[in-house]
């Protein structure tokens, strides 16, 4: 009986998180007729159009590029950086770690309607407005400290002693980092990696006010501004949209094989 | 191989002095045990002499190097950890070769110096294997094996068997007093265990609260303790004390108990003094010669030894006896102890004349 209530738990949320997704990929996948078709119809006639449209008529392929390099950028500069603090900050004056650890936190929690103004007009008079630098440090200013964070988490866990035993052992600090600390974060780093890149991948407001040219516009920004005066293109929106969750779902399929197999490997003690 | 000299060192945290004003050296292939109660800043001090922390005064050389400015890789010392601490991602061969790695040694001659590691450690058919699936006992040789494979100037031990059981332990003191013969390696053994300071050193140093307290050959430790504590901390069961005055025809006197010890100290008649006894050297006695007088309150049979307990005049004492004894709860029975091997102390130091 209980493993039955379990089971119909967990299948009540799948289904309320799932439902919207998967009616937006089944309406991807419907012909014009069937998109307006009253009652509507579950089954789609897996007619290919709207893709075909988003790309071509709508320039998709554009914002799934600058998607891309934003989000690749933010990422690779947050953990970069990020785990160089991290590290820096779980290693010396550990006194100082939890205050620095709090501010960090509440950095990250001012709403983002907060700073814009200052973000927008900074980045303006840099001349930055409209361009990918502008956006990925606007983007770094809110998933550095999530990363420091995660980051500090699992560098803490590690055991100090085998960092020791590799600077006796003939490294330097750096050396030590990357052979010995950065191997066995590898899971913390992973999942950094893919909360930052979630995060900038589905970014809508700064992408908004910072990238107003079309050609630099990222993806929900570009499906957002989709309808046009008297149009309401749903078939298209609903390809671009499941186009756009796909790189998501693959990220964390894949990533999470990596944690879960880190994970194991990290915990040996000693 | 070289010698160890360490001078003056000194580690406060705050106002506490964790070690206070220390001066020791180990000889060229000499292995030197550091033992002490927990607590008392050997781990610290090895730590120290590795680099990994920080003094608050005086040196440390290596050979005829100081040592004490530079970065742990470049004092050349290998450092064994109580955990072990091998990297969990690489495997027993890329372990031991870690740090000829660094160093940048040929290929060929790392894997030359790692089969011939694994094969004096016997770990030969485990190089493939992580760290995670190697048992106890076998992380420990690995842990050795990263040291030894380096050829370091000088071996630091950080209580390197107590993660271990019972008789996996025993097996590696033996191991590890082998591989002293064979590297003729300097090293620094820290340990609060006495039965591995007995069977491994050549020298020990008895540490407490950050102090010296004797540096001798084991034998020296045992037979001649500097002071109560030494005498306390080493040997088991522990010495047996009782405080007391010496009478002018040299006899020590104290509740329930006497002993002859005239000639054996310089200590004015009257003085109060400390005199210890370890259960091994307590014998059955007749009523004549009877120093105390008890009744047996438990036996402690382990086969080879029967360790009796009797209270004498409230206080607990411990005697050795053969184990062929026939001696039961509740009897009377009286001891003593031959003059040789009586210690006294006077103010917490020996005061037994080294002649006697």
């Amino acid at each position: 009986m209980r493993p039955l209530l379990r089971f119909l738990a967990i299948a009540a949320v799948v289904v309320y998180s799932l439902l919207p997704f998967l009616w937006f990929v089944l309406a991807s996948w419907k012909s014009p007729a069937q998109l307006t078709a009253i009652p509507p119809e579950i089954v789609p006639a897996f007619h290919w159009g709207f893709y075909r449209s988003a790309v071509t008529t709508y320039g998709l392929l554009a914002y799934i590029r600058n998607s891309a390099i934003v989000a690749g950028a933010t990422t690779a500069v947050s953990i970069a950086i990020g785990a160089l603090a991290a590290y820096a900050l779980t290693r010396f004056r550990s006194t100082w770690l939890r205050f620095y650890l709090v501010v960090l936190l509440c950095v990250s929690m001012f709403p983002q309607i907060a700073v814009a103004g200052p973000v927008w007009r900074i980045l303006d008079a840099l001349g930055w407005l409209n361009s990918y630098p502008g956006i990925v440090i606007a983007y770094i200013s809110f998933s550095l400290p999530l990363a420091i964070w995660i980051l500090a988490t699992f560098f803490k866990e590690l055991p100090y002693e085998i960092e020791e035993a590799a600077l006796i052992d003939g490294c330097t600090r750096p050396q030590a980092l990357k052979r010995i600390v950065l191997p066995l974060a590898a899971p913390g780093i992973f999942t950094a990696a893919i909360l930052v890149f979630i995060y900038a991948w589905n970014e809508f407001f700064f992408a908004l006010i910072i990238l107003t040219s079309p050609a630099l516009q990222t993806l929900p920004v570009g499906i957002a501004l989709f309808p046009g005066e008297y149009t309401m293109p749903w078939g298209e929106l609903a390809a671009a949209s499941t186009i756009a969750t796909l790189p998501l779902i693959a990220l964390t399929l894949f990533f999470q094989r990596r944690i879960v197999r880190g994970l194991s490997a990290g915990a040996v003690k000693g | 191989m070289a010698s160890l000299a360490v001078t003056n060192l000194s580690k406060k945290f705050g106002a506490a002095k964790i070690i206070d004003d220390l001066s020791f050296d180990v000889r060229d292939g000499e292995f030197c045990v550091l033992l002490g109660p927990s607590g008392c800043g050997k781990t610290t001090l090895l730590r120290i002499i590795a680099g990994l922390e920080d003094s608050s005064g005086g040196s440390i050389a290596i050979g005829d190097r100081r040592v004490d400015r530079l970065a742990p890789r470049e004092r050349d010392v290998a450092f064994v950890f109580q955990t072990y601490a091998l990297y969990p991602h690489l495997n027993v061969a890329e372990n031991l070769a870690f740090s000829l790695e660094l160093r940048g040694a040929p290929r060929e001659e790392i894997r030359r110096r790692v089969d011939e590691t694994a094969k004096i450690l016997g770990l030969d058919g485990l190089l493939s294997r992580k760290p995670r699936e190697l048992s106890g006992g076998q992380r420990q040789r690995v842990a050795v094996g990263r040291a030894i494979i380096r050829q370091p100037k000088v071996f630091l031990f950080d209580e390197p068997l107590s993660n271990l059981d019972a008789a996996l332990r025993a097996e590696m003191r033996l191991e590890l007093a082998r591989l002293h013969r064979r590297l003729g390696a300097t090293i620094l053994y820290v340990t609060h265990d006495q039965a591995e300071a007995m069977t491994l050193a050549d020298k020990i140093i008895v540490l407490d609260q950050g102090r010296i307290q004797q540096i001798g050959a084991p034998a020296e430790i045992y037979h001649a303790p500097a002071n109560v504590f030494v005498a306390g901390f080493v040997g088991s069961p522990r010495m047996n004390f009782i405080d007391g005055r010496i009478d002018q025809r040299g006899i020590f006197t104290a509740e329930g108990c006497r002993f002859d010890v005239g000639g054996l100290t310089d200590v004015q008649a009257g003085e109060s003094v400390t005199l210890g006894v370890r259960p091994e050297d307590l014998e059955l006695a007749g009523e004549r010669e009877a120093a105390i007088e008890g009744k047996v309150d438990i036996i402690e049979d382990l086969g080879s030894d029967k360790f009796v307990h009797l209270k004498s005049a409230g206080r607990e004492w411990v005697a050795r006896v053969v184990p062929e004894t026939r001696v039961n709860p509740g009897d009377f029975i009286r001891l003593t102890a031959s003059r040789g091997r009586i210690h006294l102390f006077s103010g917490g130091r020996r005061a037994t004349n080294p002649s006697a």
